[in-house]
């Protein structure tokens, strides 16, 4: 038992934190939101050439064979950065799906069409968007080559001009969302049955657990920015920050970021696992993540007053994301209702001792 | 290993052992309030039955009557002890905050003397913190200690002193120079509250009992053997102190994980004509008593890696005194009717105890400093935002 990050798994963090500074800093942002961005391929490269996309994938396929426990701090620094490309999506779902569709093909010729894909996405090769009936619009990397699609007993890998997607804009101009048309034409690799439900439902157990990391991260960001902001402005002579009524509302965001922070981490742990307790590990992270990210957001820009309601002021980026993140991969309901029915309904062992049973 | 949330086999003994002991020892039969008289003298009486057990203070060194165990295995402890539903502690005061203090301030001395007694439950401890003018503002303690030759003798007043109606010993802090202000001249003193001079007046909680009471300190005279620390250093000492109550120690995660689930049993048995959104409320306390149960593993783990904790207690504090607030209000919403009815009472849900805790949740936002003070310190000192 030991609930320390190792130095690797912290300096990996800091490796990304100090790249996404650049790539995903304020003024990018700003471009990007206000449609003067071309950078897009550039980013997708600086974070190949890290090799971020590859720390899930086995090592025979060009990947550095880490758990999710090694990936978690990673999706927190991309939420923390609001950045502007799924970074999740693609090493957090895609590559671990595709890695475990390959293992358990039953053809050859299937078998060397996942591994191969697999080796183009953990290099960043490809850039793959994941459908799942979970999320009724897709987050797409842009220009993707490839998507998956997952339904309820079928995952399909096809190339992107075999699907049709609509583009459905949205607040958060970092993150390209697309409703699916159907029904697909009949193209691709496809994988059925017991062993296609079961990857299908991991990865959106992974696309949760990393969105609410992501929430963690842009928590801590929006916190971050308010309490600058509140050591800076000047009332009544004083900088805001020194009143208690801001005090106790910053504090109270940092208490809910605090305690949502381990939930987190404990259910990378056991995100891929198929049993009740790892449900409700995953369905708690998402919940309490976004409701820390909601505080966070509603707190950030009721410190900044009307200066936060403006578009020259970057605190918009980062509570677009948190909104985001709060309707992917499981919306509150979703996950309100898994819990309860867990909690409520008696499906799960409660009482001391079972936290991590 | 980096985040391995996986139990060695030596801690999956451990569990098992208490489980098989606490089976043995937890009394069939709940024993009465320990705020009140008789309850007091059992729950003394229980304190003596676990450590026949050796098992008053695991965490403590094998010479003080613990078992050298590490913060994990006194999680696990902690865990079969509340799955158990083994009786509170009356001497938390003693083996969860004077303790620890005693282990980083005290002489071998003062070790030696006080701390087998405390994990023996042989001598209960009260607090003295709190004066009719010092409350929050606890830097405003005027209570005095005179040094005359190898004595201090005690003046002063101090009051909510949580278990001095019944306990032996209390701890506090008292003014040594009288020049001084504000932090500066305190002095953290030991002091027997069966003596001449020593007079504890029992105030009535809301519930009935004198789970608190008022202390007077007429010319009470303590041997300066029983000064913790030195002169001057009270104000340091006591915050150590209170950094143990509002951290790790005081509040076990296992004791919210245990109402938890008593909380979803209270659902099920009331679901058809419970409001629906009540669910919501017990699925968040179950969510909030793991997640504090996450986070004390996370915190012991860096304590044993060499960290230590300062602020993020009053993290901690404002999380399980609210978490606690919300668990049994959610379990008062559900009752209903029953809600009010005293244990007594022929139609009350038996062995609950909902009200009792409902009541007692309404302190903990209230007692170890507010929670108002808390997010003072945590705007303060850990956001750094400017002091007022």
């Amino acid at each position: 038992m030991d609930f320390n990050f190792s130095e690797e798994q912290r300096m990996m963090a800091g490796a990304l934190r100090e790249l996404a500074a650049d790539l995903s800093s304020g003024e990018r942002l700003r471009a990007i939101y206000d449609g003067t961005d071309s950078a897009d391929r550039q980013r997708w490269d600086a974070l190949a050439e890290l090799g971020l996309f590859s720390v899930l994938a086995p090592q025979g396929s060009g990947g550095m064979s880490l758990t999710d426990s090694d990936f978690i701090l990673l999706a927190e620094e991309a939420g923390h950065a609001a950045l502007p490309v799924p970074l999740c999506e693609q090493a957090g779902v895609a590559v671990p799906l595709l890695a475990e569709l390959a293992g358990g093909a039953a053809d050859s010729g299937t078998a060397a069409a996942l591994a191969e894909a697999l080796q183009a996405a953990a290099s960043g090769a490809s850039r793959v968007a994941v459908a799942h009936p979970i999320n009724p619009f897709t987050l797409a990397p842009a220009d993707p080559t490839h998507w998956l699609v997952c339904n309820a007993d079928t995952v399909r890998l096809l190339e992107a001009r075999e699907v049709k997607a609509v583009p459905e804009p949205t607040a958060d101009a970092g993150r390209l969302l697309y409703r699916l048309e159907a029904p697909l034409q009949q193209h691709g690799v496809t994988v059925r049955g017991a062993a296609a439900a079961a990857a299908a439902a991991r990865a959106a157990q992974r696309g949760a657990l990393y969105a609410a990391a992501q929430s963690v991260g842009v928590a801590q960001r929006l916190t971050d920015i308010a309490v600058s902001y509140a050591c800076e402005r000047v009332q009544f002579g004083k900088p805001i920050g020194a009143y208690q009524a801001i005090k106790h509302h910053l504090a109270n965001v940092q208490v809910k970021l605090e305690f949502a922070r381990p939930v987190v981490y404990a259910a990378a742990t056991r995100v891929a696992d198929p049993d009740a307790g790892a449900q409700a590990a995953v369905s708690h992270a998402a919940l309490a993540a976004a409701a820390a990210a909601d505080l966070a957001a509603r707190t950030a820009i009721q410190v900044h007053g009307a200066m936060g309601y403006s578009w020259e002021v970057d605190l918009h980026f980062y509570m677009k994301r948190a909104w985001a993140l709060a309707g992917s991969w499981g919306a509150h309901s979703f996950h309100a209702r898994r819990i309860q029915a867990l909690v409520c309904g008696g499906e799960l062992t409660l009482g001391p001792g079972q936290t991590f049973e | 290993m980096p985040l391995d949330l996986t139990f060695t086999p030596q801690q999956q003994a451990l569990r098992a052992e208490v489980r098989a002991w606490m089976t043995a020892h937890v009394p069939r039969t709940p024993l009465a309030t320990l705020e009140g008289e008789a309850g007091f003298a059992q729950h003394r009486q229980w304190e003596r039955t676990l450590a026949s057990g050796n098992w008053g203070m695991i965490t403590w060194p094998r010479e003080y009557g613990g078992r050298g165990a590490n913060l994990i295995e006194w999680l696990i402890f902690e865990e079969e002890y509340y799955r158990a539903n083994a009786p509170l502690r009356v001497n938390q005061n003693g083996i969860f905050l004077l303790g620890p203090t005693l282990m980083e301030f005290g002489t071998a001395q003062q070790k030696a003397r006080f701390l087998p007694r405390m994990a023996a439950g042989e001598e209960i401890w009260a607090q003295a913190w709190s004066e009719p003018q010092a409350g929050s503002d606890l830097a405003g303690i005027r209570a005095t200690a005179q040094r005359e030759g190898d004595q201090y003798v005690l003046r002063g007043h101090k009051i909510w002193s949580s278990r001095a109606a019944f306990a032996d010993w209390c701890f506090g802090i008292f003014r040594t120079d009288p020049a001084s202000g504000r932090h500066n001249g305190l002095t953290f003193m030991l002091v027997p509250l069966r003596q001449p001079g020593v007079r504890v007046r029992g105030i009535r909680q809301i519930h009935g009992e004198p789970g608190f009471a008022e202390i007077f300190f007429e010319e009470a005279r303590v041997p300066v053997a029983n000064r913790l620390g030195e002169e001057g250093q009270g104000w340091h000492i006591a915050m150590a102190t209170a950094g143990f109550e509002r951290g790790l120690m005081l509040r076990s995660p296992a004791r919210f994980q245990a109402a938890a689930q008593r909380l979803a049993h209270l659902w099920r048995s009331h679901a058809t004509q419970a409001d629906p959104a009540l669910a919501a409320q017990v699925a968040q306390a179950w969510m909030d008593a793991e997640a504090y149960a996450l986070n004390t593993y996370r915190t012991a783990s860096r304590l044993m890696a060499g960290g230590t904790i300062g602020v993020e207690a009053s993290l901690n504090k404002i999380f399980w005194s609210e978490l606690d607030l919300q668990l049994h209000g959610t379990a008062m919403r559900l009752l209903g009717a029953h809600a009010a009815l005293r244990a007594q009472a022929p139609d009350v849900v038996q062995d609950a105890g909902w009200l009792e805790g409902y009541i007692f949740s309404l302190a903990g936002p209230i007692y170890a400093g507010t929670n108002e003070i808390q997010r003072n310190v945590i705007a303060e000192r850990l956001l750094g935002l400017p002091r007022g």
